[in-house]
C-alpha cells in the first residue's frame, strides 16, 4: 500500500551525507516530500526526518540501503509508531484594511502567531502537522499568498525510548538489519 | 614526525599491507609521484589508461582478497576510473581509488582538470571522501581501506588535492578508527539459522545456489561440508564459479541465461533454494516471478539490503557466510536425497551443456577445452565480456576458488586484458590465460604495453569472429537477423602484438590450436594467439529475455530446428 512514510535517521555530521542520502533515494525513484536536518543533544550528530511516499516493502528496501551509508548510524521508519509530527510554515499574506481582521481571525483559530504587520501584508507563523498547515494555506490562498516557506516535517515517536534514543554511557549500536518477529527481537543479537 | 601528505599516504598504504599500486600520473599527482620512489616496497605499475588501472586493481583484489589500489590524476584521469569503479561496485570487489584533485584554493572554480569526482562516484562507491587537511589523511586512508575490505566489500575513493599532498604535518598512524555508523553484521541470527536448518533437514528436493559471496568469505570448506553432509546439489552463480569444485559429484554447473539446462531445471523443480552469497541478479533468475516456483527460499547474505530486493526470502539470514555456515553445519543432519539426485543426473544426460560438436572449423568452445586440457585445469582464466566469456565459463572446468575472473554485474567490455595484469601481479606463480573477443580486446588494447613493460607472463587468446558476437547473436535470434552495428573490420592482431613487442601467432585451423596453446605456455612473458573462429557461432543454452529459466534454447541439432 502506498502511503506517506516518515524515516528518521541519526547521522554523523560530515560533508556529503545529505548528498548520499538524496542520491540513494533518487536512484530508487523516490520523490522526497520533505527532509529536515538539525543537530541533536550529542555533539557531531544530526537527526534527519525524511518524508517519502511509497509502499511499505519499497520503503523498507530503501531504508536498508540508506542504512548502508557509512555515516548513517541508525535509521528507522516510524510511520507506524504513532509519532508526533510537526512542521512550521511562514506565510506572507496580502492584507488590506478590509481583509486584515478576517485573516487575523483565521490565524487565531489555527493558534498561529503573527510576527510581522505591514500596511499591505502579514506574516503568519504556523506550527502543526502537515494537514493543519495545508488547511491553513488553503484558507489563506483566497487572500493572496505573497511568499511561503515550510520547514518540512520533524517527528518523534511518543512514549519512552524511541528507535533513535541513545542511552547514556552506551556505545552507538546499529539497528537490527532485518525484520524479526517479536520473539526473535528478545533474543541476544550476536 | 613531520611528513608531507604524499609521504603519509605511502606510509599508510604500506602499514595497511598494500604492496602494489596501479597508476597513471598527472599534474596534481606530481607530489605523490615525487614521493613514490622513496618507498620502493610500494610497487608502482604504470598503466596506459586509468580504466586499466581500476580493472587491474580489481583483478588483483579478486585473486588476493586484499584491497587493490589504483591511482589517477584529477579531471579526466578521475573520470576514466569511473567504469572500473562501477565494475568493482557491482561485483563487490575491494578497490581503493586514489585521485588527485586541484589545490583546495581552486576547488569549485572550474580549474584546469577539475572535476567533482566524489560527487560523481557517490552511487558507485561504498565510501568516498575529499580530503581537505593533510592531518586527516591517515584516518581517511585507514577508514577507506577498512570499509573496502570488510562486510560486503566494495570500492572506495579518496580525492586528495595537490596542496594536501604537499602540506607537512605531524604524522601519527591512527591505531583506532571510529565509524559508529559502520557495523557489518557478521553473525547470523541463531533463531533464523535454526529455522533454516530445521527446514533443510526435512525437505526432499533442496538445491544450493552458491554465489560470489562464498569466494569473498572464503567459505569453501564450509560449503563443501554442508553439501556433502546433507547431500545437497550445488549450483553456482556465474561469479560463484570455482567456489565449489566443478568435478565434485554434487556440482551441477551454474545457473542463468547461459547456465546449464540441468542447473536451471534443478532450481525450477526444487522445493528449497539455499541461496548463499548471491543476489538474484536478473541474468541469474530469468523471469523472477517464475523463479523456483515450488521452492521456499533461504537467503544468506552479509548485506541486509539484498534481502528481499529482487526476491522475497522465506528465511533471511544476514551474516558472514563462513560464520553462518559453520553454525548451520553443526545442526545439519545426514541426508541422502537419492531420488532427487538421480533426477538431476537424468537431466544432466538429457541436456549436455559442455559437449563440443564435430566441426571442421575452429570452434571457440574447442579452444577453451584445449586450454583446459593443456593446462590440466591449473590456471586462472580471466575473461572479457561477451560470447567468449560464456564459453570460457562453460567449457573449462573450475575446481579451484578464484580461478575464474570475470566482470559479472557490470559486464564491462575491456575488462579482460587489464584485469589479467592485476591477476598476474597478484598471483605471480599461477599461469594466467586472458580470453578476449575481438571487440573487447580493442577497448583496452593499450594495456599490452603495460604487460611488456612489467614483463608479465600472460597468455592472451583473442577469439576473432569479426563480430560483436553476443550482440550479433541477439540480433540473429531476437531481432530476426537484422544485423547492424555489429560487424567488425579488424586489424591484424598478431601484428599489433608484435608492434608492442609481444610474440604472437594466428591460428585459423583446428589442427594448429593445441600447438599454439602449448607454445604460448612455454613462452616466458606475454604471448598472444589470434584465433580466427567460426564467425556465427552462438552461445547455448540461452534463456531469452523475458523467459523463465527452464525455457532455455539449446544448440540446434544438425538437422535444423532448435531443441526446446
Amino acid at each position: 500500500m502506498t502511503r506517506k512514510h516518515i524515516l528518521v535517521a541519526l547521522v554523523q555530521d560530515k560533508p556529503g551525507v545529505l548528498n548520499r542520502i538524496a542520491s540513494t533515494l533518487r536512484r530508487r525513484n523516490f520523490n522526497i516530500e520533505s527532509i529536515a536536518v538539525g543537530h541533536i543533544e550529542i555533539p557531531n550528530l544530526s537527526r534527519m526526518t525524511i518524508v517519502v511516499e511509497g509502499d511499505d516493502a519499497k520503503v523498507e528496501q530503501v531504508r536498508k540501503q540508506l542504512d548502508r551509508v557509512v555515516e548513517v548510524i541508525r535509521i528507522s521508519d516510524i510511520t507506524y509508531e504513532n509519532p508526533v509530527e510537526r512542521e512550521m510554515a511562514m506565510i506572507k499574506v496580502k492584507a488590506s484594511a478590509a481583509t486584515r481582521s478576517e485573516i487575523i481571525q483565521i490565524a487565531d483559530i489555527f493558534r498561529t502567531n503573527i510576527v510581522d504587520v505591514s500596511p499591505d501584508s502579514l506574516i503568519i507563523v504556523a506550527t502543526g502537522n502537515q494537514e493543519k498547515v495545508d488547511t491553513l494555506i488553503e484558507l489563506l490562498r483566497g487572500f493572496g499568498i505573497r511568499e511561503l516557506s515550510r520547514t518540512g516535517t520533524i517527528a518523534l515517536p511518543r512514549g519512552g525510548a524511541g528507535p533513535l534514543t541513545i542511552e547514556e554511557n552506551k556505545p552507538l549500536r546499529h539497528v537490527v538489519e532485518h525484520v524479526l518477529s517479536e520473539e526473535e527481537e528478545n533474543l541476544p543479537n550476536w | 614526525m613531520m611528513k608531507t601528505g604524499a609521504e603519509i599516504l605511502c606510509e599508510c598504504l604500506l602499514k595497511e599491507g598494500v604492496e602494489v599500486v596501479f597508476g597513471f600520473p598527472g599534474g596534481v599527482l606530481l607530489p605523490l609521484y615525487d614521493t613514490l620512489p622513496k618507498y620502493p616496497e610500494l610497487r608502482h605499475i604504470l598503466v596506459r589508461h586509468e580504466q586499466g588501472a581500476a580493472h587491474a586493481a580489481d583483478g588483483y583484489a579478486r585473486v588476493t582478497g586484499k584491497v587493490g589500489v589504483c591511482i589517477a590524476t584529477s579531471g579526466p584521469g578521475a573520470t576514466n576510473l569511473v567504469t572500473g569503479i562501477a565494475n568493482a561496485y557491482l561485483d563487490s570487489v575491494p578497490v581503493l581509488a586514489i585521485t588527485g584533485q586541484v589545490p583546495t584554493f581552486f576547488i569549485g572554480k572550474d580549474a584546469f582538470q577539475e572535476v567533482d569526482i566524489t560527487g560523481i562516484t557517490i552511487p558507485i562507491t561504498k565510501y568516498n571522501h575529499l580530503v581537505l587537511d593533510a592531518g586527516d589523511l591517515a584516518t581517511y586512508v585507514r577508514e577507506a581501506i577498512h570499509i573496502a575490505q570488510t562486510g560486503r566489500p566494495g570500492p572506495v575513493l579518496l580525492d586528495i588535492p595537490r596542496d594536501v599532498l604537499q602540506a607537512k604535518t605531524e604524522f601519527i598512524f591512527p591505531e583506532k578508527i571510529d565509524l559508529p555508523g559502520y557495523k557489518p553484521k557478521l553473525f547470523g541470527h541463531p533463531s533464523q539459522i535454526k529455522k533454516a536448518t530445521d527446514l533443510i533437514n526435512t525437505v526432499e528436493r533442496p538445491v544450493i545456489i552458491a554465489g560470489h559471496g562464498v569466494n569473498i568469505s572464503r567459505a569453501f570448506p564450509e560449503l563443501k561440508e554442508l553439501a556433502e553432509k546433507s547431500q545437497i546439489p550445488v549450483v553456482t552463480t556465474f561469479l560463484g564459479i570455482g567456489c565449489f569444485p566443478e568435478s565434485h559429484v554434487l556440482s551441477y554447473g551454474w545457473l542463468g541465461m547461459h547456465g546449464m539446462g540441468y542447473a536451471n531445471k534443478a532450481i525450477h523443480h526444487s522445493d528449497l533454494v539455499i541461496a548463499i552469497g548471491m543476489r538474484f541478479d536478473d541474468r541469474a533468475t530469468g523471469v523472477v516471478s517464475a523463479f523456483a516456483p515450488q521452492a521456499q527460499i533461504i537467503h544468506i547474505d552479509i548485506d541486509a539490503a539484498e534481502i528481499g530486493k529482487n526476491l522475497n526470502a522465506d528465511i533471511p539470514i544476514v551474516g558472514d557466510i563462513k560464520n553462518v555456515l559453520q553454525v548451520m553445519n553443526k545442526q545439519i543432519t545426514k541426508r541422502e536425497h537419492v531420488a532427487w539426485l538421480s533426477q538431476l543426473n537424468e537431466w544432466r544426460t538429457m541436456h549436455p551443456a559442455t559437449e563440443i560438436r564435430e566441426h571442421e572449423g575452429v570452434l571457440p568452445q574447442y579452444i577453451i577445452r584445449q586450454i583446459y586440457e593443456a593446462t590440466k585445469g591449473d590456471t586462472i582464466i580471466v575473461t572479457d565480456v561477451g560470447q567468449q566469456q560464456m564459453w570460457a565459463a562453460q567449457y573449462f572446468f573450475y575446481d579451484k576458488p578464484n580461478s575464474f575472473i570475470s566482470s559479472g554485474g557490470l559486464g564491462t567490455m575491456g575488462f579482460g586484458l587489464p584485469a589479467s595484469i592485476g591477476v598476474k601481479v597478484g598471483a605471480p606463480h599461477e599461469t594466467v590465460w586472458c580470453v578476449c573477443g575481438d571487440g573487447g580486446f580493442q577497448m583496452t588494447v593499450q594495456e599490452l604495453a603495460t604487460m611488456v613493460q612489467e614483463n608479465l607472463d600472460i597468455n592472451i587468446a583473442v577469439m576473432n569472429n569479426g563480430w560483436l558476437g553476443m550482440v550479433r547473436q541477439w540480433q540473429e535470434l531476437i531481432y530476426n537477423k537484422r544485423y547492424f552495428g555489429t560487424q567488425l573490420y579488424n586489424p591484424d592482431f598478431v601484428k599489433i602484438a608484435e608492434a608492442y613487442g609481444i610474440k604472437g601467432v594466428k591460428v585459423s585451423k583446428k589442427i594448429d590450436v593445441r600447438p599454439a596453446i602449448e607454445k604460448a605456455m612455454e613462452h616466458k612473458g606475454p604471448f598472444l594467439i589470434e584465433f580466427v573462429v567460426e564467425p556465427e557461432e552462438n552461445v547455448y543454452p540461452f534463456v531469452p529475455p523475458g523467459k523463465t529459466l527452464v525455457e532455455f534454447l539449446e544448440m540446434p541439432s544438425p538437422t535444423g530446428s532448435l531443441k526446446k
